[in-house]
């Protein structure tokens, strides 16, 4: 639908001057959601939602990153994260180059280093990087001169996710500015949760995270969000309600009894909703747990916008290499 | 800083050109405007309407943003990237005339990416170019169908076009561009 | 090779005799003939003038290092140790059983004791295993441990989790008069985890090593020691927790003495940012308050010792994940530095209390000859630098250890000679007036 030129728009950077505006990201690296300032989150959801148009068309390419080699460099499986990040490269004409590297440094094959080393040798121009350890992204970084995007490292960050969970929230919020926002689910162990927070907090919304005790986010209120225990409390007057995924395996480490006392007491289920906002919205990062964190009924709701999170998934990530690749030059 | 073209001119100018068009083709049925951001687009929007006045038609409007297919940037990106905008074509362009429309011709460089951006479009009839000033200098085979105003610049100029829905008021003004 | 030596003209810091000024040290035939002004001095006695601004002391003794040989040789050795014990001021180090194999019976500790011989440096007393293989299932041959050698007991690296086999070689390892020094750390709370538990490792999103499981095992510990009335030393103190356990442990009277390093003093998990693994150890750095309190002790005296825990990692074994780095950062050959900056130009103590800490101290827990100038003692000694300016360049350390949280760092203070024997075993250039201190070399 036909915009009259530029008017800025609540959340938007509202441009009044030509093509030759400068926009930019200062960091070389996109780590961390603490690498970018409230501004430059704002220009990538912009950037984004020129990039969704791409996806529209017939042809579903533009040559912006042409003859740049971006290697997903992936150390965990993740079907999900690198389909959308190869979807993204290739519509911005890129060279795409999959490797697939085994668990760590100390299972058997090459360490870290060694892997970036190699690939180095061989000039990417942008890695993307998952792995199970925290602080990954940040050594291969150290070792190679290439862009690096952390596409999830351990329980650190998921930097691109917190950026398309903003896409999202922005669609149907409009601003940030105050909004409640309420995120429940394992936060001890989260990457989700941890960029989610930052980002948030950044363009001003009001966060409140709600866990079990023993899944709760250390020093809540260093991080600057209310917490509780309390789904009920959380969920009250939110307009938006985020669901984390619950690993199965926390059983294990006595986090909880079993998955139904989870469910039965943190689980988000149409009843719980009700003391949402009207309009509340409803997230998860996915995989789902059905019948976990979240009720079937919910996640296929009227609320629901896990989908819509997904397609802006691919937007998102293209307007991240866009903005990271540009200014490479030489 | 010298006005090269005052807001009446301007307003004369985007008429003459409408008449142009109109006289050029002889129904307009398959004609689709589509102005290049950011200045492209509201003399497109006012193109369009001049043309619903003088010939009845409704010409279909679209918006194109061409950063995506600027070679300047991709082979030699200098600092950060332009602020990337929505193109919006809701028409198909197949078989259609599109009339490009942009406020400065000058390298040429900017048509050649429009050029690349409306093929993975589709497949138009024909391709013509609507400028407000032609400025000279062009470094590739590029020409305009329907000029606005010739005006011979050094290259250490800078045409400014001024448009009220963007800025205050209409005009053009030449100025020393400042070193870079 | 000069059999007497006179040092002229350098003021002296030797607490245990109550001397603290400018007087002369007579050194004959390796061992300490004077120390005072107007000293009678035989024929021949060769005179050497103390650098200016140099202080003498009685040798530093680091009673926490890891020397890894036998077994982990690309780490370290202990020729490569003990060089970069002297380089380091230290005419003695205690060293950790923790080797392939351990050091848990006398042949291992017969060999350790050897290439110490071998390499002619510093003193080695080595720690012996407190359990078979530190197993921490069955105790050790202590008894035979100590006849080879051993100074103490220790499973380091591990703590002595059963209550029971604690007390059972606490009793045990008494009768030979060797303390059991222990890594408190309670390792179902810990294990897995790779830095302080705490609003860092949070934002990090790495796993925590919570404090309270250090506290656990230090009352343990202490309560222990009290039953038993045996003697039990507290390795590498690092939380405020443990801190107030261990003075209320020594106000009730129990025979519990602790160390700290100089790391855990100087450094927070605030340097964890970059995810950087010279600053990935056990226990881990912690907060400001812990940090804080650590100092309040060293002022307050709760603290006996400072140690190193000198660990050296492979350079390669550390440029990974964080998560899967080994634990350790050297400290040899930054220890002197980072106490006279910190400390005792920082105002926290004097350099007579730095003494009792590095030297008095461990030589009394351990009950090994040093820690004092007395007349007829080894000739061990260490001059200090107080005023050098220092900057820490790891790829010019004698250690093959490269894993110093310190690097690139700058401080007040340094290392200007070690003797042992009366034998020079490090002179460092960068003093001027150094050369003459080249001594029986």
């Amino acid at each position: 639908m036909p915009q009259t030129a530029d008017t800025g728009r609540d959340g938007h950077s509202a441009g009044t001057s030509v093509l030759s505006t400068p926009a930019g990201l200062r960091t070389t690296d996109l780590l961390s959601i603490g690498d970018l300032s409230a501004e430059e989150i704002l220009l990538i959801l912009d950037t984004a939602e020129a990039m969704q148009e791409v996806g529209t068309r017939a042809i579903k390419k533009v040559p912006a990153l042409r003859g740049q080699t971006v290697v997903n460099l992936f150390f965990e499986a993740s079907t999900r994260t690198r389909t959308s990040f190869e979807i993204a490269e290739k519509r911005l004409s890129a060279d795409t180059v999959n490797v697939a590297a085994s668990g760590s440094s100390l299972v058997k094959g090459e360490t870290l280093a060694d892997t970036v080393r190699n690939l180095e040798a061989m000039a990417p121009d942008v890695i993307v990087v998952r792995h199970a350890a925290a602080g990954a992204g940040h050594l291969v970084a150290k070792l190679c001169k290439a862009r690096v995007i952390n596409a999830g490292d351990g329980m650190h960050e998921h930097p691109t996710q917190a950026l398309l969970d903003a896409l999202t929230i922005r669609e149907h919020k409009g601003c940030f500015d105050g909004l409640r926002v309420s995120i429940v689910g394992d936060l001890l162990h989260s990457r989700v949760l941890r960029s989610n927070l930052l980002l948030l907090k950044a363009l001003g919304a009001a966060v409140t995270v709600c866990a079990p005790a023993t899944l709760m986010l250390p020093e809540a209120a260093r991080f600057g969000v209310k917490a509780t225990t309390s789904i009920d409390e959380a969920v009250d007057g939110a307009d938006v309600v985020m669901l984390l995924r619950i690993q199965l395996e926390r059983m294990q480490g006595h986090f909880f009894p079993s998955l139904r006392e989870y469910f039965r007491c943190f689980g988000m289920t149409t009843e719980r909703l009700r003391r949402a906002a009207p309009d509340a919205i409803i997230m998860h990062p996915g995989p789902m747990n059905r019948g976990v964190e979240i009720a079937s009924d919910v996640a296929d709701g009227p609320g629901s916008v896990i989908l819509e999170q997904v397609a802006n998934g691919v937007a998102i990530r293209m307007a991240v290499l866009y903005l990271l690749a540009g200014g490479q030059g030489g | 800083m010298p006005v090269v073209m005052s807001s009446d001119q301007v307003a004369r100018t985007i008429a003459r050109i409408a008449h142009e068009i109109v006289e050029r083709h002889h129904s307009l049925g398959s004609l689709a405007l589509i102005g290049i951001r950011t200045r492209g687009v509201p003399i497109a929007r006012r193109l369009s309407e001049a043309l619903a006045e003088i010939a009845k038609v409704d010409v279909p409007t679209g918006v194109l943003d061409i950063t995506l297919y600027r070679d300047d940037l991709m082979r030699h990106p200098v600092g950060p990237q332009p602020v990337l905008r929505r193109t919006e074509i809701d028409f198909s362009i197949d078989d259609r005339r599109i009339v490009l429309v942009d406020d400065v011709l000058y390298t040429g460089r900017t048509i050649r990416a429009a050029l690349d951006a409306l093929i993975d479009f589709g497949r138009p009839r024909a391709i013509e170019l609507v400028v407000l000033v032609d400025r000279g200098h062009r470094e590739l085979p590029i020409k305009a169908d329907y000029v606005g105003k010739n005006l011979p610049t050094s290259l250490q100029e800078s045409v400014q076009v001024r448009l009220s829905e963007v800025e205050d008021r209409d005009e053009v003004v030449l100025e020393d561009a400042p070193d870079s | 090779m000069a059999d007497a030596v006179v040092l002229r003209g350098g003021r002296v810091v030797d607490p245990a005799n109550d001397v603290d000024g400018h007087v002369d040290v007579l050194i004959e035939e390796s061992r300490i003939a004077g120390v005072g002004v107007d000293l009678i001095l035989p024929e021949g006695v060769r005179e050497v003038a103390v650098p200016d601004g140099c202080v003498v002391c009685p040798g530093l003794i680091d009673m926490h290092v890891h020397l890894r040989e036998p077994g982990q040789e690309h780490k370290e050795t202990v020729a490569t140790g003990l060089a970069a014990a002297v380089a380091g001021g230290f005419t003695a180090v205690a060293c950790m059983p923790n080797t392939e194999p351990a050091n848990d019976e006398a042949g291992v500790t017969r060999l350790i004791l050897e290439r110490a011989a071998d390499a002619g440096l510093a003193r080695v007393y080595p720690i012996g295993a407190v359990s078979r293989g530190r197993a921490g299932e069955q105790l050790a041959d202590l008894g035979e441990l100590h006849e080879a050698g051993c100074v103490a007991v220790s499973d380091d690296g591990q703590p002595v989790a059963s209550a029971l086999l604690m007390r059972r070689a606490l009793e045990y390892a008494g009768m030979f008069g060797m303390p059991v020094i222990d890594h408190c750390e309670d390792m179902s709370l810990a294990d897995g985890g790779v830095a302080h538990e705490g609003f860092r490792a949070a934002s990090l999103g790495l796993r925590g090593r919570p404090a309270v499981a250090e506290q656990i095992l230090v009352e343990r510990d202490i309560a222990l020691a009290c039953t038993t009335g045996a003697a039990v030393h507290i390795a590498h103190l690092s939380s405020r927790a443990a801190v107030a356990a261990v003075a209320a442990g020594k106000a009730s009277g129990a025979r519990v003495t602790c160390e700290v390093t100089p790391h855990h003093l100087a450094l927070t998990d605030e340097e964890l940012d970059a995810y950087d693994t010279r600053y990935k150890v056990n226990p881990p750095l912690r907060e400001t308050g812990d940090r804080e309190a650590l100092v309040e002790a060293v002022r307050e005296g709760v603290i006996d010792v400072i140690a190193t825990d000198h660990a050296p990692h492979h350079y390669d074994e550390k440029l990974v994940e964080f998560d899967e780095a080994p634990f350790g950062v050297v400290g040899l050959e930054t220890a002197v530095s980072v106490c006279l900056d910190r400390l005792v130009h920082g105002g926290v103590i004097s350099l007579g209390r730095m003494v009792e800490l590095m030297s008095v101290n461990p030589a009394r827990i351990l009950d090994v000859s040093g820690g004092g100038l007395s007349v007829g003692a080894p000739a061990d000694l260490t001059l200090l630098a107080p005023d050098l300016q220092v900057q820490v360049d790891s790829t010019t350390f004698r250690s093959l250890g490269r894993n110093s949280p310190f690097d690139g760092r700058s401080f007040k203070g340094g290392v200007a000679a070690t003797f042992v024997d009366g034998r020079a075993v490090f002179v460092n250039a960068a003093v001027s007036g150094a050369d003459q201190l080249q001594i029986g070399a």
